[in-house]
Formats: C-alpha cells, sequence, structure tokens
C-alpha cells in the first residue's frame, strides 16, 4: 500500500481550484484564435477577442476568468493500492475546496434548491470516484458554471431512432440553449449507458483537452459531423451570430439495455476551467 | 472604428427612442446590481406597497452575482448572468420604473411587449468576461440583502462599462436578426 497524506491531498486540490479559475488552458485559447480566423462576424470577432483579452487580463490582475466560478467537480481515480493518511479523501477534496475558494477569492455558489440559503463555502464539491489498479491518485478538477449547465439536457430515445436521433437531439439542444450558455460552447454528449450513467458520460467528456483526437475511431466522424451542423446554426460568439457557436464535440459511448438508446448533453461555456492533479 | 454612444442613468424615454439594436453603448455612472433571489425579494416589496431599496426610476439593473473582491480592488470578477431567469420579475420592474437592464442570453416575448410598453432596453454584456468587465466598475456598496452575499444588491460606478443593444423599445431583437444572417443549410 502507498499511503498519501491528507494535507497534501488538500493542498493541492486547493491550488487547483484557484489555478483553473484564473488561468485560461492554453488549448481553449488556441480554439479561440482559430475560430478568429475562420469568423466572418464582425460582432463575432469582436467577442473572440474580449475574450483572449479577458483571459489576459485573469491571468495577469488575478481577477477570476468568470464570476461565475463554478460548482466544484471531481473526477477521482484512486488506485487500489492508495490510502490516505490523517483523514477521509472526500474530506480531503472538501477541506481544499473551502480553502481555495475563500483564499482565492472565488464566489460562493453553492446553495439549497428551495430556501436558496448558500452554503457559504461552495461544498459540497460534486465527486466521482473511480477504482483503478495501482498505487496512484488522478484528481481532476472542473469548475463548473450554471449558466452552460442550465442548457443540459438528457433524453431515453429509442433504439429506432438511431445515430440520426442522437444527431438530431444534440443539435436541437444546441439551437435551443442559443445565448445562454455562453458560446462558443464545448458541447460534451453522453451516449449509453444507464439514464444518469449518459449524463455523467457527457460531463466526463467535456474533460477531454480541445484538439485531442476521440480515442475511439467510431466516434471520430461523428463528431466532426456534429461540430459541423453545429456551427451552421448561426448562433456564434456570445450568441450575437456568426459561425463559431462550438469549439467542439466530444462525445463517450458505452453500451446500453437491449430496450434503450440513452443520450445526455452537457454543456460547457468557453470559460472551461479544469486541472489535473496527479499523486 | 465602432461608433460608441455614451450614456448615464437616469434614463429618458426620448434618448432611448433613439437607440437601436446592435448599437454600442458606454454607460458611466450609478448602476444597480440584482439576480434571482434579489428579483423575488424586490417583487415582493412592490407587492407589499413597500418602498424599494433604491430609487428605480430611470435605472439600470446589471444581472450579475460577483466574485469577492481582493483588498484594494472594488469588486472582483463581474460578467452577466443568463436573464431568462429574470424574465418572470421585469415587467413588474419596468412598471415601477426601471429603464434598462443588462446581461446576456433572449428574453421572453412578455417581457420584450413591456420594453415596448414601459421604454425599457436590454443591454447585453459578453458572457463570461468577467474580468474585462470589471475593470470598468469603479466602486462597489452593497445596498441591500447582505445576507444574500454574491446575490446581494450592490450600487456600482461605472466608467465606460461596454454593452451592446439587444432589444430596443420598438421590440427589435439583435439576437434573432444575427443568428438568422449566418444561419447556413
Amino acid at each position: 500500500m502507498r499511503s498519501i497524506p491528507f494535507e497534501t491531498v488538500k493542498g493541492k486540490i486547493k491550488e487547483a481550484c484557484i489555478e483553473a479559475n484564473y488561468i485560461l488552458g492554453e488549448d481553449v485559447l488556441g480554439g479561440f484564435r482559430r475560430a478568429l480566423g475562420e469568423e466572418d462576424s464582425p460582432i463575432g470577432k469582436e467577442v473572440l477577442n474580449q475574450l483572449i483579452e479577458n483571459a489576459r487580463i485573469a491571468r495577469e490582475e488575478r481577477i477570476p476568468l468568470c464570476q461565475d466560478t463554478g460548482l466544484a467537480v471531481f473526477f477521482v481515480e484512486v488506485g487500489d493500492a492508495v490510502t490516505i493518511e490523517g483523514g477521509r479523501l472526500s474530506e480531503a477534496i472538501n477541506e481544499g475546496v473551502r480553502e481555495g475558494y475563500r483564499d482565492g477569492f472565488l464566489r460562493k455558489s453553492a446553495c439549497h434548491p428551495f430556501s436558496r440559503k448558500n452554503t457559504g463555502d461552495n461544498t459540497p464539491a460534486i465527486i466521482y470516484y473511480e477504482l483503478v489498479p495501482g498505487d496512484r491518485l488522478t484528481i481532476t478538477f472542473c469548475a463548473k458554471g450554471g449558466g452552460s449547465e442550465n442548457m443540459s439536457r438528457a433524453t431515453m430515445l429509442k433504439p429506432s431512432d438511431g445515430l440520426a436521433g442522437v444527431e438530431d437531439f444534440v443539435v436541437n439542444r444546441v439551437w435551443e440553449a442559443q445565448a445562454n450558455p455562453c458560446p462558443p460552447i464545448i458541447v460534451g454528449v453522453g451516449i449509453g449507458g444507464t439514464m444518469e450513467r449518459a449524463a455523467l458520460l457527457a460531463k466526463k467528456s467535456l474533460l477531454r483537452p480541445l484538439g485531442q483526437e476521440n480515442p475511439d475511431p467510431e466516434l471520430v466522424d461523428i463528431e466532426k459531423r456534429l461540430l459541423k451542423k453545429i456551427n451552421c446554426l448561426g448562433i456564434g460568439p456570445a450568441g450575437l451570430g456568426g459561425r463559431t457557436t462550438a469549439l467542439a464535440v466530444h462525445i463517450i459511448l458505452e453500451p446500453c439495455h437491449i430496450a434503450s438508446l440513452p443520450v445526455a448533453v452537457n454543456l460547457n461555456c468557453h470559460s472551461s476551467r479544469h486541472g489535473e492533479i496527479l499523486l | 472604428m465602432i461608433n460608441k454612444i455614451h450614456l448615464t442613468p437616469p434614463l429618458e424615454r426620448e434618448k432611448l427612442e433613439t437607440l437601436t439594436i446592435g448599437d454600442n453603448i458606454l454607460i458611466s455612472g450609478v448602476i444597480y446590481t440584482a439576480r434571482d433571489t434579489a428579483h423575488k425579494r424586490l417583487v415582493e416589496f412592490l407587492d407589499k406597497g413597500k418602498p424599494l431599496p433604491f430609487d428605480i426610476s430611470g435605472q439600470i439593473i446589471y444581472y450579475v452575482g460577483p466574485t469577492p473582491a481582493r483588498p484594494g480592488r472594488p469588486i472582483g470578477s463581474a460578467g452577466p448572468t443568463t436573464s431568462c431567469r429574470m424574465d418572470a420579475y421585469a415587467p413588474r420592474l419596468m412598471e415601477a420604473g426601471m429603464r434598462g437592464m443588462i446581461g446576456k442570453g433572449p428574453r421572453s416575448p412578455e417581457v420584450i411587449d413591456s420594453m415596448k410598453k414601459w421604454g425599457c432596453v436590454y443591454f447585453g454584456a459578453t458572457g463570461g468576461a468577467g474580468a474585462l468587465l470589471s475593470l470598468p466598475i469603479k466602486k462597489a456598496e452593497i445596498i441591500a440583502f447582505e445576507d444574500l452575499g454574491p446575490e446581494a444588491v450592490r450600487r456600482l460606478e461605472v466608467k465606460d462599462f461596454p454593452v451592446v443593444i439587444l432589444n430596443d423599445v420598438r421590440g427589435n431583437d439583435l439576437y434573432k436578426d444575427n443568428v438568422e444572417k449566418y444561419k447556413r443549410k
């Protein structure tokens, strides 16, 4: 067994929460620059330039990229030969979120669904665990904003709807969302599993860096075709018209029940904020 | 170079009638913030006949819940939130005197009708550009509902805050027109 101190995990989580909210990934910035070269809409170009400038200001002036610093979502791969010394892993993650959102001047956006009373420290974090072989701990952090999350949907199609039904559902979702999820967006699609599994796969697909090809060759062409269809919708940067409605479509597919065709679409705003911790 | 129009609240109907969708506007002076729960409370005040925590006549409400300010700064990141969540409340606030809203995303037909009726405009600020949009905010002060934290009502002093007109007082819609223009088969 390999033992990792509670304090180490907590400290890394804190750092990841802060850094992801101030420094936009090079993959996303590269996506903005590429889009700028392809965009015909003058107002669309202006918005893309503002987003590039916003990322510079955030990094240099230490102002969060977006005021919605998100719910803190974590995908955790725990090696079966790992133990946490001095506390529980979930508590180390939540404590890291508490400290990161406090000391990093990040917004606390978690509240009770009915009373809307704020929990005050952005916890509870949303944590998904996966047990893997080995003695490593890999944690991926995602600051997920409410605007794009609100525009996400899951559905249970009929097997007869097939791939065409899936594509229609994805494109319609983006069309109905219009400017609300802060385009240019990243479209995460989960296909298969059960209802909740499809939603989880859709969220997980958003973690893949922009520009990295889907490891499943069956999905590469579907992603390309969907991206083309979505970028013909005309929604454009900030929804003000243009070619760049999405920067990418990411799909994860798994087997499903013989009676079902579950599909989920999880949209991510252009401020795609991620961090990875390897321990 | 894009021509920019300068505006300072309180907004007068005569001036608002000269504005049209797509106009680039720089707002200076005082604006107020309110989002979901603050809107619910403001409308509860109106329902009970109680005076609002600030004089809303001719004023602009910015849909924003900023991040906490670092020491020495007036405010943190401060970009717009999705406006459609305020659609249920906006017509009541227009009736009470509000003449401008800043947010992102399309509004309901009811809100657009109310804007025509009362002479109110809807301004768009770039969603997700909260760092950039915080720079023109020179001063911020909580004036109501402090218990709501990021959702509290703030009085902001801004200098050349950049927005574009999304819906004017004639019911035109920049989103609809522009998306149609770039739509392809």
